[in-house]
C-alpha cells in the first residue's frame, strides 16, 4: 500500500510538472518562433533592429533585381508616410541610398515606430540594412517633416528564383507613456 | 478511503442532504452522473444557439440574427460544444466506467475529482453570462485569432480568458487524476496490453489533454498580457506577429481534435465487438494506432494555417504529416470492419450508433484527408467544406461515440434497460438529420461558400435550406434522446449484470444498477466466467 | 401495351432526372472549375482525391454491409473466433500508404507552381480593412477602395434581392487576360483572406506583414469572391469583384483612371475655393454617412454598444470641432475607426463632418469647409 502511495505521489509531481512545463513552452514558443523566422525568414521580417555588418569586401554581382517600397500608415497615425521611391532597380552587393518621407499633420509632437515586412518572406535574411529609419523610434513636432534614410545593400547570394522583392513599412504611432518611460530610462 | 457524503451527513433537510451530497461527493459515479448532465445541458444550450444559426441561414438575407449577435452565436456555439459538451462527456463516462472497469474502488484522487467538476459550472455560468454584458459575447470564432480577439475583442473578452483558464485547470486536474487511477489502481495481472480499449485511449487521451491545455492557458494568458498590460506577443506594433497566436492556438487545437475523438475509437472498440460476439480484431495494433496518432498530431498543427504565407518546405512537411494520419486511422477501421467479419451480429442501439460513428467518420477523415492536400486546401479553406468536414467528425463521430455509450452502458448505470424501439428511432431519426445537415454543407463549401457568415449569396439558397430543415429535425431527435434517458431513469425493465450476452469487461461482473461502492475487494482478473452470473 | 407506355414513362422520367442532375446539380455539388490553369490542375487533384475516397469508402463499407447482411445472428449464429492477423495488419498499412504517395506526387507539383511568384507582369496591392478592399496599382501608382454595392434594403428583406446578392461591388478590381499578375495583401485591421474561387487564389492578409500569391487569367469576364477569413461584424458583407479586360482594353483602362484622378483633382480645386452653405454640405453629408457610417453608428447615429458608440449626443460629435476633425480623418487606435482621409474627398469629409454636429439632434450649427480639411491633409 505504502509503495502504491509513493508512486501515486511520484506520477502527480511528474504529471504536475509536465504540466507546468508545458505552460512555460507555450510562452517559450515565442522565441522560438522568433528564432525560427530568423532561420528561415517565415514572416519577411527580420527579428533583429540592430544594423547589419558594414561588409568589408562587397561582392558585386552581374545580377540585377528590382526592389519595391511600400508604405503603411497604422490607425490613428496622424502622419504622411511614402517612400520617395516607389522601387528600384538595384545590383547585388552594391549599397544603396534611398528614403521615405514622413511629414507630422497634428499640431502636437508625435512618435511613431516603423515595422519591415519583405516579401518574398526568405528574401529578409538577404536584405542588409546600414542605416534605417525603423531601428528607432522617430519623433516629429507638430507640422515638421522630414527624409528619413534608408541605406542597404542586397546579398549576392539572393536565390536565383527571386526576381522581385518588396520591402513595406507599417508605421505605428508609439503611445505618449512608452514615450516617456523610454525618454525615462535614456535619461 | 473516501467517505461520501451521503453517509456522512444524517438528519438534514431533504434540500440540504441532496444538495451536499452532490456538492460534497468524492464517489467517481456520482461524480461521472455530474459531468454526464453537465455535459447534457450544455449541449442543449449549445444545440439552440446552432439553431439560431441554421435559422438565420434558412434563407438569404438578415431575419433573426443581427451579424454581431449571429457572430456570437458561433463563437459560443463552437466554444461550449467543444469544451462543454464533449469534453465534459468524455470525462463523465471515464468517471463512470475507467474504476469499474480496471477493478478499482474509485479514482486515485475523489477530492480533486469532485474540484475538477465543481470548476466547470463556474466556467460556463461565467462564460455564457457574457451573452448579456455590454457589447455583448464573444464574436471572434471559437478560435478566437488575434487581433480581432485581442485589439477588436469585445470587453467580455476577459470573461472569455478567465472561462477557458478555469476549464483549462479543470481538464489539466482531471487528466492527471485519470493518468494515475490507471497506472495505479489497475487490478493485479491486468498489464497495460490487457486493459480494455477504452481504458488505452482515455490514457493516451489524458496525457495530451496535461500537455496541450497548459498552452491553451498560456495562449490566453498571452492575450490577456497583450490587452491590458501592453504586451504585443501577437501585434506587429510591438514586434509581435498575429501569425504566431495561429502557431500556439493549433499547437493546443490538433492534438485538441483528437482529443475529441480517441476516447470515441475507444467507446466503438467496447460496443462493436460485443454485438459481433466476437473479440476485437487486432487489440494491439489498436492500441498502436492510436499512440501512432496522438504522437503524429503534434506535428500537424501547421495544415490549420496553408493561407497564412507559409514557405513551401513547411507546408510539404506539414502536407506529408497530415496524410500520414490517414494510415493509423485507416487501421482503426479496417480492425473494426475485421471485427464485425464472420461475427454473429444483432443490432441494438449501441451497435446502431457504434456503425455510424464509423461510417459517418470515416467519411469526415476522407474529407480531412482532402484537406490535407495543400492545393486542394486553398479552395476549401475556410469554406463550409471545413465546417462540413469538422461536423462529420464531431457530430457522428464524437457525440455519436458519447450516445453509443450512454445507450450501452445507461443499463449498467441505472439498472433498467431503455426502450429499444424508441432507442432505434432515435438513431434513424439522427443519422438522417445528421445527412441531411451536413451533407449538403460540402456542396456549399466546394461551391464557395465561405463559413462563418451571416448572409449568403442567391445561389447558395438551396442547399442551406436543406441543412437549416435537416438541423431542426436533429435538434428534435436530441429532445428525443433527453426522453428515453429519462423513461430509463425512471423505470423500464431490469438488466442483468451482463445486461449484454456478450459483454465482456469488469463493469459487467458487478450488479445493475452498480452500488455505489465496487470492487472493495479487488476482484479476480482475468474474469472467470461465472463472474458474470450474478444473477 | 400500357406495359410498353408504363416503361416509356419512366424511362423518359429517369433520364429527365439524370440529365438534370448532370447539369444543374452536379455544377452546383461540384468544385468549380475556375478560369486559370492552377484552379483546373486543383480541380484534377479535388477529382482525384475524391474518386480515391470513394473507391476505398465503397470498398471498406461494401465489406461492413455485407458483413452486417450476411453475418447477423440470425443467418450466422456462430461467430467466429479469430482476432489476429500479422498479414492483414501489414497489408492494411501498406497499401493505404503507397495510395497516399500517389496523391502526395500531383499535390507536391502543383504546390510548387502555386508557390513561385516570380517573373510577375504587374503587380496589386490589396489592403484590407473592416468591411472592404482598397486596390493598388504599384505600376501605375493609383488605386481605389471597393465597396459592396448591395443595398441594405435587400439586406434587411425590404427589396427584391438581385442577381449578384452581396457579391456586387462599386469599383472592381480590372485585371488584364494572359499576364502573371502578383497580389500582395495586407490588412489595416484584423486578419482578413483574399479568396476568388474561379482563380483559386486564397491569400491571408494580416496586418503588419505582407503576403504573396499570384495568378494568370486567360479569359476575359467577371469573377467574384469573398472575404474567407472571419473579421468580425460584416465579415459576409465584403465582396471581391473582379473585371478581366483584354490586354489592350486594359491598357486603356489604366490611362482612364489616370485621366479621372486629374479630372478629380480638378474638381477638389473647385470644391475648396467655393463657400458651402450648412444645407448643401448636409445633403451631401447625408449620403456619405449612410455609405459610410450608418453600418456602425447607425443611419440615426444610435450607435451599437461600446465599440461602435452613438453619435447622437456623442462627445465627439458635440465636441471640440478639431478632434472631430482628426478622429474621422486618421481613425483611432486600437479600435475599428479606421482613417477616412484616404477614402473620402475633402469635400466629402467635410460634409460627413457637418452632418454628424448637426444631424441626430446635435443641432451644433457649426460648418466644416472643405478648404479646412484641405489645409489639415
Amino acid at each position: 500500500m505504502t509503495e502504491r502511495r509513493n508512486n501515486q505521489r511520484k506520477h502527480i509531481i511528474l504529471l504536475s510538472a509536465l504540466a507546468v512545463g508545458m505552460v512555460g513552452f507555450s510562452f517559450a514558443l515565442v522565441p522560438l518562433y522568433a528564432i525560427f523566422c530568423e532561420v528561415t525568414g517565415l514572416n519577411g521580417k527580420k527579428y533583429e533592429r540592430e544594423i547589419s555588418a558594414e561588409p568589408s569586401v562587397l561582392q558585386v554581382s552581374e545580377r540585377e533585381v528590382t526592389i519595391q517600397f511600400l508604405a503603411q500608415v497604422g490607425r490613428g497615425m496622424p502622419w504622411e508616410f511614402r517612400p520617395t521611391e516607389s522601387k528600384l532597380k538595384v545590383r547585388l552587393g552594391e549599397v544603396h541610398l534611398t528614403s521615405y518621407y514622413a511629414r507630422n499633420r497634428a499640431d502636437q509632437a508625435v512618435t511613431g515606430q516603423a515595422v519591415p515586412s519583405v516579401s518574398p518572406a526568405y528574401a529578409s535574411n538577404f536584405l542588409h540594412k546600414l542605416e534605417c529609419f525603423c531601428f528607432t523610434q522617430q519623433q516629429l513636432e507638430a507640422g515638421e517633416d522630414q527624409q528619413m534614410a534608408l541605406r542597404f545593400y542586397i546579398d549576392a547570394e539572393l536565390p536565383e528564383d527571386i526576381s522581385m522583392l518588396t520591402l513595406s513599412y507599417s508605421l505605428f504611432q508609439v503611445p505618449d507613456v512608452e514615450v516617456a518611460s523610454l525618454a525615462l530610462a535614456s535619461n | 478511503m473516501a467517505v461520501t457524503a451521503d453517509h456522512a451527513i444524517p438528519n438534514r433537510s431533504p434540500l440540504i442532504a441532496f444538495l451536499s451530497r452532490w456538492l460534497l461527493t468524492t464517489n467517481h459515479k456520482e461524480i461521472g452522473t455530474l459531468y454526464l448532465w453537465l455535459s447534457f445541458t450544455l449541449f442543449f444550450i449549445a444545440g439552440a444557439m446552432a439553431m439560431v444559426i441554421r435559422l438565420e441561414l434558412f434563407q438569404p438575407g438578415i431575419q433573426f440574427a443581427e451579424p454581431l449577435f449571429y457572430n456570437q452565436m458561433v463563437t459560443m456555439h463552437g466554444l461550449i460544444m467543444v469544451f462543454g459538451v464533449v469534453m465534459p462527456g468524455f470525462v463523465g463516462l471515464a468517471n463512470w466506467l475507467l474504476p469499474m472497469m480496471i477493478g478499482a474502488p474509485d479514482m486515485a484522487l475523489p477530492r480533486l475529482n469532485n474540484f475538477s467538476f465543481w470548476i466547470l459550472p463556474f466556467a460556463f455560468t461565467l462564460l455564457i453570462s457574457s451573452l448579456f454584458m455590454e457589447g455583448g459575447a464573444p464574436n471572434f470564432g471559437w478560435t478566437f485569432y488575434a487581433p480581432l480577439s485581442t485589439t477588436y475583442g469585445p470587453p467580455s473578452t476577459d470573461f472569455f480568458i478567465l472561462g477557458v483558464h478555469l476549464m483549462g485547470i479543470s481538464s489539466v486536474l482531471g487528466a492527471i487524476n485519470i493518468i494515475v487511477t490507471i497506472f495505479n489502481l489497475r487490478v493485479e495481472g491486468m498489464t497495460l496490453m490487457k486493459m480494455p480499449l477504452f481504458v488505452w485511449t482515455w490514457l493516451i487521451t489524458a496525457f495530451l489533454l496535461v500537455m496541450v491545455m497548459p498552452v491553451l492557458a498560456g495562449a490566453v494568458t498571452m492575450m490577456l498580457t497583450d490587452r491590458h498590460f501592453g504586451t504585443s506577443f501577437f501585434s506587429a506594433v510591438g514586434g509581435g506577429d498575429p501569425v504566431l497566436f495561429q502557431h500556439v492556438f493549433w499547437f493546443f487545437g490538433h492534438p485538441e481534435v483528437y482529443i475529441l475523438i480517441l476516447p470515441g475509437f475507444g467507446i466503438a472498440s467496447q460496443i462493436i465487438p460485443t454485438f459481433a460476439r466476437k473479440k476485437l480484431f487486432g487489440y494491439h495494433s489498436m492500441v498502436y494506432a492510436t499512440v501512432s496518432i496522438a504522437i503524429l498530431s503534434f506535428l500537424v498543427w501547421g495544415h490549420h494555417m496553408f493561407t497564412t504565407g507559409m514557405p513551401l518546405a513547411a507546408e510539404l512537411f506539414v502536407m506529408y504529416a497530415t496524410m500520414l494520419i490517414a494510415v493509423p486511422t485507416g487501421v482503426k477501421v479496417f480492425n473494426w470492419v475485421a471485427t464485425m467479419w464472420r461475427g454473429s451480429m444483432t443490432f441494438e442501439t449501441p451497435m446502431l450508433f457504434a456503425i455510424g460513428f464509423v461510417i459517418l467518420f470515416t467519411i469526415g477523415g476522407f474529407s480531412g484527408l482532402m484537406l490535407a492536400l495543400v492545393p486542394a486546401d486553398f479552395q476549401y479553406h475556410d469554406t463550409f467544406f471545413v465546417v462540413a468536414h469538422f461536423h462529420y467528425v464531431l457530430y457522428p463521430g464524437a457525440i455519436f461515440g458519447i450516445m453509443s455509450a450512454v445507450y450501452y452502458w445507461l443499463p449498467k448505470w441505472t439498472g433498467n434497460m431503455y426502450d429499444e424501439r424508441l432507442g432505434k428511432l432515435h438513431f434513424w431519426t439522427a443519422i438522417v438529420a445528421v445527412n441531411m445537415t451536413f451533407f449538403p454543407m460540402h456542396f456549399l463549401g466546394l461551391a464557395g461558400m465561405p463559413r462563418r457568415i451571416v448572409d449568403y449569396s442567391l445561389q447558395f439558397a438551396d442547399f442551406n435550406m436543406v441543412a437549416s430543415i435537416g438541423a431542426g429535425m436533429l435538434g428534435l431527435t436530441q429532445v428525443l434522446f433527453l426522453y428515453i434517458v429519462i423513461k430509463t431513469i425512471r423505470g423500464g425493465d431490469k438488466a442483468t449484470s451482463r445486461v449484454w450476452e456478450s459483454a465482456e469487461g469488469l463493469e459487467w461482473t458487478i450488479p445493475s444498477p452498480a452500488p455505489l461502492h465496487t470492487f472493495s475487494a479487488p476482484p479476480q482478473f482475468p474474469i472467470p466466467e461465472e463472474a458474470y452470473q450474478h444473477d | 401495351m400500357t406495359s410498353l407506355i408504363n416503361r416509356l414513362c419512366r424511362g423518359l422520367i429517369l433520364s429527365t432526372l439524370l440529365a438534370f442532375y448532370n447539369t444543374a446539380f452536379a455544377a452546383a455539388m461540384d468544385m468549380r472549375p475556375g478560369v486559370t490553369d492552377i484552379s483546373q490542375r486543383i480541380l484534377q487533384i479535388h477529382h482525384y482525391s475524391l474518386a480515391i475516397c470513394v473507391v476505398m469508402g465503397v470498398l471498406v463499407f461494401g465489406t461492413m454491409f455485407y458483413s452486417m447482411y450476411a453475418h447477423r445472428r440470425s443467418k450466422h449464429p456462430k461467430p467466429a473466433d479469430f482476432h489476429e492477423s500479422m498479414l492483414a495488419e501489414i497489408v492494411w498499412t501498406a497499401v493505404p500508404f503507397l495510395i497516399l504517395i500517389g496523391l502526395a506526387i500531383p499535390a507536391t507539383s502543383a504546390l510548387r507552381e502555386i508557390e513561385d511568384n516570380s517573373n510577375a507582369d504587374l503587380t496589386v496591392l490589396i489592403t484590407s480593412s473592416q468591411w472592404k478592399w482598397h486596390y493598388q496599382y504599384l505600376d501605375a501608382d493609383f488605386g481605389y477602395y471597393s465597396n459592396m454595392s448591395t443595398p441594405t434594403e435587400q439586406i434587411n428583406n425590404l427589396e427584391t434581392k438581385s442577381k449578384n446578392y452581396i457579391l456586387e461591388v462599386d469599383n472592381a478590381l480590372v485585371l488584364p487576360t494572359s499576364k502573371k499578375v502578383r497580389f500582395l495583401t495586407t490588412s489595416d485591421d484584423v486578419i482578413h483572406s483574399w479568396w476568388v474561387p474561379d482563380f483559386a487564389v486564397k491569400q491571408d492578409a494580416i496586418p503588419g506583414y505582407i503576403n504573396e500569391a499570384w495568378t494568370r487569367i486567360e479569359v476575359p469576364g467577371l469573377f467574384r469572391g469573398q472575404c474567407a477569413e472571419l473579421c468580425g461584424k460584416d465579415h459576409a458583407y465584403m465582396p471581391i469583384e473582379v473585371e478581366v479586360l483584354p490586354e489592350e482594353e486594359f491598357d486603356q483602362w489604366i490611362l482612364d483612371q489616370l485621366l479621372a484622378i486629374e479630372l478629380a483633382s480638378g474638381q477638389a480645386v473647385a470644391d475648396r475655393a467655393k463657400t458651402w452653405t450648412l444645407a448643401e454640405l448636409m445633403d451631401i453629408g447625408q449620403t456619405v454617412f449612410i455609405d459610410n457610417c450608418a453600418t456602425c453608428h447607425e443611419a440615426d447615429g444610435s450607435g451599437q454598444g461600446s465599440t461602435y458608440p452613438a453619435l447622437a449626443g456623442g462627445e465627439i460629435p458635440t465636441g471640440d470641432m478639431s478632434t472631430h476633425i482628426e478622429r474621422v480623418m486618421d481613425g483611432a487606435v486600437d479600435t475599428e475607426m479606421q482613417a477616412w482621409a484616404p477614402q473620402l474627398s475633402d469635400l466629402e469629409l467635410a460634409s460627413v463632418i457637418t452632418y454628424e454636429r448637426n444631424a441626430f439632434g446635435n443641432d451644433l450649427g457649426d460648418i466644416v469647409q472643405p478648404l479646412t480639411i484641405f489645409e489639415s491633409r
